[in-house]
């Protein structure tokens, strides 16, 4: 007990500091660039005492440690600068496109946790057949396909040759500002807004943008349940199962797939993490108003304040993730007591 | 390998080949070529394959033969190389195979279905497809291949250093890796393409800057292990240099795994190179990089599916190839990595 709260308080004591790390690689970035950010905020026909006077005001005239002392106090205040391009504070961009990405990405990790885990455990109960083959070379492609492609040609099949599908966007053009903004999640609102064709317009508006994004982390889920499922189907408590004449679901489920839930746990947790990545590239094809949208929006417009307050939450999210993971599988693994 | 006797001849053949030769070859001098007598093919073979190798070489050569055969019985991994060396090729013969000027636009032909004139059609400025996949896949491909020139010396050389030091090395080095790898990788190379300005040179740097990290890591957990061994501990014995122990005789331990995991890796990098040029931060247009064609041809989905299409089915079998290799050479180099 005591070596595993040492264990907790070590892996504790480690997160400050990667936070410090990220905050000042996202300082060192914002260093280096080229564009003035003096001349980011005042615009570049501005008389000369005005730029001297905001370069001032920016603390720009300051030796870099200063400068860097000031960045991480203005972060640990909850101030990230103010965003160019909305000339709102960056963090209130983002407490606004955040939603959007959340819903987005929990709909994609429950889809590949559950077709995942499915596959896996099939593929792995089936050792060599056909079915374990079809889904290797499934979850190789996932693996390979850019993501991008594959929104594209999912818009392509689903929405312009079949039309079973909407196309890009959050909701129809009918539904647009007709739900009241409680959550952010758009299928949550309108549910709670008792209005269900917009809840189902959301929902199906949903479906494409979660179904790319899912493929992914979906494979890497399939692929790793698979492995776990074989080491435990060998292992000899199964075959006393199978001795003492237990039906075969009853020993893959209660016996076998207990004992990959911990790992699983953790490899579920560190692709929802990875689910962020693909959500820049998704979400810029399905115009998804999301963080990865905005960042990407902010990039090409050059506003250095919301890409890397961005930059910084999205890393925050990580760590944060990455911990929990970590947390989890020592709280529920009986061996890292 | 329908024939279920084959491997059975096969090591028939070999030992009966080994037979005549044996004792001719243990007198010869080390490391000698092959006899030339038991017929060529047959004769290599068995000096390859011999269980008492007269020399170093003679040994490291058979080691990696017998890498090559059980490398050669995994049909996936085979396919997988075998669409890399062809898309080498293709992209080295571009200016051969290449049926017009990638650059050269033809207004009045814009988006053109494929035909025997445009193999793969043309894209909205009526330049022909296939001549821009062969010279993008010199841009994409050769992003990759700078990435991973910059990056695998890097991550080794951090990794075992890190490993061999220990102690404060160890930690800080260990710490910076950590940072690294708290970002999503494309994410960071946004925000380092966003710094530097978007292109070629810049991606490249962007990728190597967020692709070290893992490599750091595999090379401090091997050298871990084998700075215990007696071996290092001889070489330190004889007076070798903490340099020359590192350089000389842990880093070399580390390559096998490196490759596996490189190779492993090429798919992830071809992806986020795509992406970045998809994003519009990568090789800049008019220069034919498969993510930027896609980037352009977006807008033509839903009519001139293929103008988009073509690109990334290129992006795809590159990206499956590298796994496919990866996963094969994993098996053969690195059994435990599993």
């Amino acid at each position: 007990m005591k070596a595993r709260l040492g264990a907790l308080a070590a892996t504790a004591a480690s997160i400050p500091i990667t936070l410090f790390g990220l905050v000042l690689v996202t300082f060192f970035i914002g260093r280096v660039v080229p564009i003035d950010p003096v001349l980011a905020v005042v615009g570049d026909r501005a008389p000369a005492d005005v730029v001297a006077r905001a370069r001032l005001e920016l603390g720009l005239d300051q030796p870099l440690y200063a400068q860097f002392w000031r960045y991480l106090t203005d972060i640990l205040t909850g101030n990230l600068g103010r965003s160019v391009m909305t000339s709102n504070p960056v963090w209130e961009d983002i407490a606004r496109y955040f939603p959007a990405t959340f819903e987005l990405a929990t709909l994609a990790i429950i889809v590949a946790g559950v077709l995942g885990i499915g596959l896996g455990v099939l593929a792995a109960t089936r050792q060599g057949s056909w079915v374990d083959q079809v889904v290797r070379v499934f979850c190789l492609a996932g693996h390979s396909l850019p993501v991008f492609v594959l929104a594209l040609v999912s818009l392509l099949v689903f929405y312009a040759w079949l039309g079973w599908l909407p196309g890009p966007g959050r909701q129809g053009i009918v539904f647009q500002d007709m739900v009241e903004t409680r959550t952010g999640l758009m299928t949550l609102d309108a549910a709670l807004a008792n209005d269900w064709p917009a809840f189902w317009d959301a929902v199906a508006h949903l479906i494409q943008p979660a179904g790319v994004l899912s493929f992914f982390s979906l494979a890497y889920i399939a692929r790793m349940t698979r492995a776990f499922m074989l080491a435990e189907l060998r292992s000899e408590y199964v075959t006393t199962a199978r001795a003492k004449g237990l039906s075969w679901p009853r020993i893959v489920w209660r016996h076998a797939f207990r004992n990959t839930a911990v790992p699983l746990v953790t490899v579920i947790f560190l692709t929802y993490a990875g689910l962020l990545e693909g959500a820049v590239l998704t979400e810029t094809i399905f115009a998804w108003p999301g963080l990865g949208q905005y960042l990407t929006v902010s990039l090409l417009n050059a506003d250095m304040n919301a890409v890397l307050g961005a930059t910084l939450v999205v890393g925050l999210i990580y760590v944060v993730l990455n911990l929990l993971a970590d947390l989890l599988y020592r709280l529920m693994d009986p061996r890292t007591r | 390998m329908s024939d279920p006797a084959s491997p059975m001849a096969d090591v028939a053949t070999a030992t009966a080949a080994i037979e005549p030769i044996a004792p001719d070859a243990v007198p010869e001098a080390a490391g000698a070529p092959p006899p030339p007598q038991a017929g060529a093919a047959s004769g290599r073979r068995a000096w390859l394959l011999t269980d008492a190798p007269a020399s170093r070489a003679q040994a490291a050569w058979g080691r990696r033969y017998q890498a090559w055969l059980a490398f050669r019985r995994n049909p996936l991994a085979m396919a997988g190389l075998g669409v890399i060396l062809l898309m080498l090729l293709l992209i080295l013969l571009a200016p051969v195979l290449a049926t017009h000027d990638p650059g050269i636009q033809e207004l009045g032909n814009r988006l053109a279905a494929p035909s025997s004139a445009h193999w793969l059609g043309t894209d909205e400025l009526g330049r022909d497809v296939w001549s821009r996949l062969l010279y993008g896949g010199r841009i994409t491909l050769g992003m990759v291949v700078a990435v991973v020139l910059l990056v695998a010396p890097v991550g080794l050389l951090v990794g075992c250093v890190a490993g061999y030091a220990g102690g404060l090395w160890d930690r800080l080095l260990m710490r910076v890796t950590d940072v690294f790898l708290a970002f999503p990788r494309l994410i960071l190379a946004l925000a380092f393409v966003a710094a530097m300005g978007p292109g070629v040179e810049s991606a490249v740097i962007a990728i190597a800057l967020t692709a070290w990290p893992p490599y750091a890591r595999l090379a401090r957990a091997e050298t871990l292990t084998i700075r215990h061994t007696d071996y290092v501990a001889a070489a330190r014995m004889t007076g070798a240099s903490p340099a020359r122990v590192v350089l000389r005789h842990v880093l070399p331990m580390c390559l096998p795994s490196l490759v596996v995991r490189v190779t492993l890796d090429m798919s992830s990098i071809i992806l986020t190179a795509a992406g970045l040029g998809f994003l519009g931060l990568g090789a800049q247009p008019p220069l034919p990089e498969w993510g930027t064609m896609i980037a352009t041809a977006r807008r033509f989905i839903l009519e001139q599916w293929w103008v988009a299409v073509m690109p990334g089915v290129a992006i795809f079998a590159a990206s499956l190839a590298f796994n496919l290799l990866g996963d094969g050479l994993r098996d053969v180099l690195d059994p435990k990595q599993r």
